[in-house]
């Protein structure tokens, strides 16, 4: 259990912008996802299943959910006298304006991380979805003796801005570009960065004392050649939450039995807030087919390719397709839906229709009636 | 720790259940399985928090590993606390020798000092084997009311199943007049629920009187309560409607899961204002594949079914495969049904196999004669070979070898 030498560092607000539809309310953290998670639980997961003991959680703005989420740090394990959970809201001094970067947030994390003993630090966003193995990404780092590696995944760049994708020489990263998607294979940065604590600290005092603001251009490319930095290529399911679609996408692919099977590995469990849900319960009448559906449901019609958050209700005669429903949702009798994602308690009406499409699912906001 | 606690109580689950066969070989009835995700002490305990008493005694003697494994320090009931909260009771080694807790009422005896160290007014006795929801602070406020010295939670059951309970008969003011056990021409059909609530100084002087006297069965029923009625202490009813159930045999406990699944019956686990609290295993959504036919079911977690389910309660990560039947049955944890097999009136416990085109159980409706008819049983781990039969009635706990 050498990982419990290493600090985790989530920055929960990451790319919150590429999805304002359910960042609105929410951090990007803290999104709904795969039917019972928030998209946090699967790095907190993850860290914490490879022996993770002590893990910050920068935050920056619209964090309620995510602290009513957290809460302790209990469902993971992190609720503990030494380590643990430690949420680190903006320390805004009253001549700074607010956190912008990624810089000014690990800046703000100095004291979090300069009073930490673990001698290694993984930083990491929330809007990539995936399970990992962290301690063969440590082996690797060791192994090629890396200053810092990064976690990269090959495919089709998302469509993010100010992505790194790399070209390499062995493991060692040569070149970055930030460019847009060449829509073509690419190996692209996930934002997980491995490397000692002492070597991120250098490199944020030196770039708040340059007023460098760009983590990946001030600090990841400018040290290209000085450093040694690596790459480190995850290979299973791992989907990069670039957007509505993407995100709608992502979700639908756990409908297929692989997908499955590799994000939710019985060895490393995603662990979530529990809700004390009785199961679901399919009434008569009720006809379900390719679906995921959480506990607490109670479905009394027909559902077909969706995911059903937590306590979602079905009413006879509805007919739900193609949708994401979030925690609480209603459908009333004989409502029909296709391509929706609906936000925690929204409301469809009994003998309502609302339809999407595929490549363009509706967002209905968080109680919303309809 | 020696604060003052105004209530506290006191969980009964020492139970073998030995009505229930192999389903409690290795565990206490209160660790049964029960509803999809619970196990039958989430009940009682859940109760208690709802009910705001916090300091929960849990006497625990028969096969108490999984049980004391299952309650760990009390925080899916959020009873671990700085004061008070859940502790589970054991018996223990004393300098005039190590006894077993005889009975109910002795193992409240050997407890004493664990009472005395909350100084409560009051004590609440349950049992961990009953499947009910309960405000005990009710029952409290009436025994307070009654200014009583023993409130006995009571329910009208069916005359036709009167003779299996133990009876009060009582005034227009619910005060008991008198008991009778299990009688074969009931007088009454008040049943007691085996639910107590007792003011503790009166309920500690009978405790060692009960002790002292050697012609006594030790047992809360037959003898601690006939005695405080002899001495004619305050008694009296606390009426309670609503579900309640003994899962005492293999019968009941299939019937009582599958009365979640009737609208008629009055056991709403849905509500969010009395919920039902359990370890939740961290499993994520269930799936129901494209071939799949849920219908009239309750599934948990982590469950992956292709085949068709129906009339039945899934435990979490149960896998039905494509082309096989659930019907009528109760699956726990970790069970894999293969593809083609049958599984029907039925209770098959955790992390069990039934192969392909095994066929456990049999519909009432397929027997010539209706006495041998009841539910079939698969215990933990058990593999059913491909193609075998398990009879109705049947208790299995060693493998079955495929059919030649």
């Amino acid at each position: 259990m050498r990982m419990n030498n290493v600090l985790g560092l989530i920055f929960s607000n990451a790319y919150d912008s590429a999805v304002p539809e359910l960042t609105a309310l929410r951090t990007m953290g803290s999104v709904p996802f795969g039917g019972r998670y928030r998209l946090i639980d699967f790095v907190l997961s993850n860290m914490v299943n490879c022996g993770i003991t002590k893990v910050g959680v920068a935050t920056k703005s619209n964090y309620q959910s995510l602290m009513d989420h957290l809460g302790s740090g209990k469902p993971w394990d992190l609720s503990r006298k030494t380590g643990g959970i430690f949420i680190l809201p903006p320390f805004s001094s009253k001549d700074a304006g607010g956190v912008r970067n990624r810089i000014e947030m690990l800046h703000g994390c100095m004291n979090f991380l300069s009073h930490s003993k673990e001698e290694y630090v993984i930083l990491t966003d929330c809007n990539v979805v995936c399970n990992t193995d962290l301690g063969a990404l440590f082996d690797a780092h060791t192994a090629s003796g890396a200053d810092i590696t990064v976690a990269y995944k090959r495919g089709v760049k998302p469509a993010l801005t100010d992505l790194m994708s790399f070209a390499f020489d062995g493991s060692r990263i040569t070149e970055i570009s930030v460019g847009e998607p060449t829509g073509g294979e690419e190996a692209y940065s996930l934002n997980l960065f491995f490397m000692r604590k002492a070597l991120l600290e250098r490199l944020i005092q030196e770039a708040v004392s340059l007023h460098f603001d760009d983590f990946e251009r001030d600090i990841i490319h400018r040290n290209l050649r000085t450093l040694k930095i690596c790459g480190f290529e995850e290979t299973g399911f791992v989907r990069t939450i670039s957007g509505l679609q993407s995100f709608y996408d992502a979700n639908m692919e756990l409908l297929h039995r692989e997908n499955r099977r590799q994000l939710f590995t019985p060895e490393r469990p995603i662990y979530t807030k529990v809700r004390d849900d009785m199961p679901t319960i399919y009434g008569l009448g009720s006809e379900v087919t390719n679906s995921l559906i959480a506990d607490g449901c109670t479905i009394e019609g027909t559902v077909e390719n969706s995911i059903l958050f937590r306590g979602v209700r079905v009413g006879r005669g509805a007919v739900v397709r193609d949708c994401i429903l979030m925690q609480g949702s209603m459908i009333g009798e004989n409502a029909r839906m296709g391509c929706i994602v609906m936000d925690k308690n929204g409301v469809l009406k009994p003998g309502k229709t609302l339809c999407g499409d595929k490549t363009f699912p509706i967002y209905i906001g968080k109680g919303i009636m309809i | 720790m020696s604060r003052n606690t105004e209530c506290i109580a006191m969980l009964l689950a020492g139970g073998q259940g030995s009505r229930l066969g192999i389903l409690t070989k290795n565990i206490a009835k209160p660790a049964v399985p029960y509803g999809g995700k619970y196990r039958i002490i989430d009940f009682p305990l859940s109760n208690c928090v709802n009910s705001g008493i916090y300091t929960v005694g849990v006497l625990t003697q028969y096969q108490p590993l999984e049980l004391n494994d299952y309650i760990g320090n009390g925080q899916p009931w959020d009873l671990d606390r700085e004061n008070g909260g859940v502790h589970i009771l054991s018996p223990y080694q004393q300098i005039k020798g190590t006894a077993w807790y005889k009975n109910t009422a002795n193992a409240i005896y050997q407890n004493i000092n664990f009472i005395d160290r909350y100084n409560p007014k009051y004590v609440a006795i349950l049992s961990g084997d009953h499947i009910y929801k309960m405000d005990y602070s009710k029952m409290l406020a009436y025994h307070k009311e009654k200014n009583a010295d023993c409130t006995i939670a009571m329910l009208e059951v069916p005359w036709e199943e009167a003779p299996r309970f133990g009876l009060m008969i009582v005034d227009d003011e619910n005060a008991i007049t008198e008991f009778e056990e299990k009688p074969k021409n009931p007088r009454s059909n008040k049943a007691s629920m085996g639910v107590y609530m007792f003011t503790w100084e009166k309920l500690r002087r009978y405790l060692l009187e009960d002790e002292a006297n050697p012609a006594s069965g030790n047992d809360f029923g037959h003898d601690l309560i006939p005695a405080m009625h002899a001495a004619g202490e305050r008694m009296f009813a606390y009426p309670f409607d609503g579900y309640w159930k003994d899962v005492g045999t293999i019968d009941s406990l299939w019937e009582a899961n599958l009365d979640l699944l009737d609208p008629k019956v009055d056991l709403d686990l849905t509500d969010t204002s009395w919920k039902i609290y359990s370890r939740n295993p961290s499993s994520p959504p269930h799936y129901i594949s494209a071939n799949a036919a849920v219908q009239n079911s309750l599934i948990a977690g982590g469950c992956e079914i292709e085949g068709e389910v129906d009339f039945s309660v899934l435990f979490s990560d149960v896998v039905v495969e494509k082309g096989a039947t659930v019907r009528d049955s109760i699956i726990m944890p970790g069970t894999v049904v293969r593809s083609g097999a049958v599984v029907q009136y039925a209770i098959v416990a955790e992390n069990a196999v039934i192969e392909e085109g095994a066929v456990v159980g049999e519909r009432p409706e397929a027997m010539k004669d209706l006495k041998d008819w009841g539910v079939a049983v698969v215990g933990e781990h058990i593999t059913v070979g491909r193609d075998a039969v398990v009879a109705p009635k049947a208790m299995i706990d060693a493998d079955i070898s495929a059919a030649q």
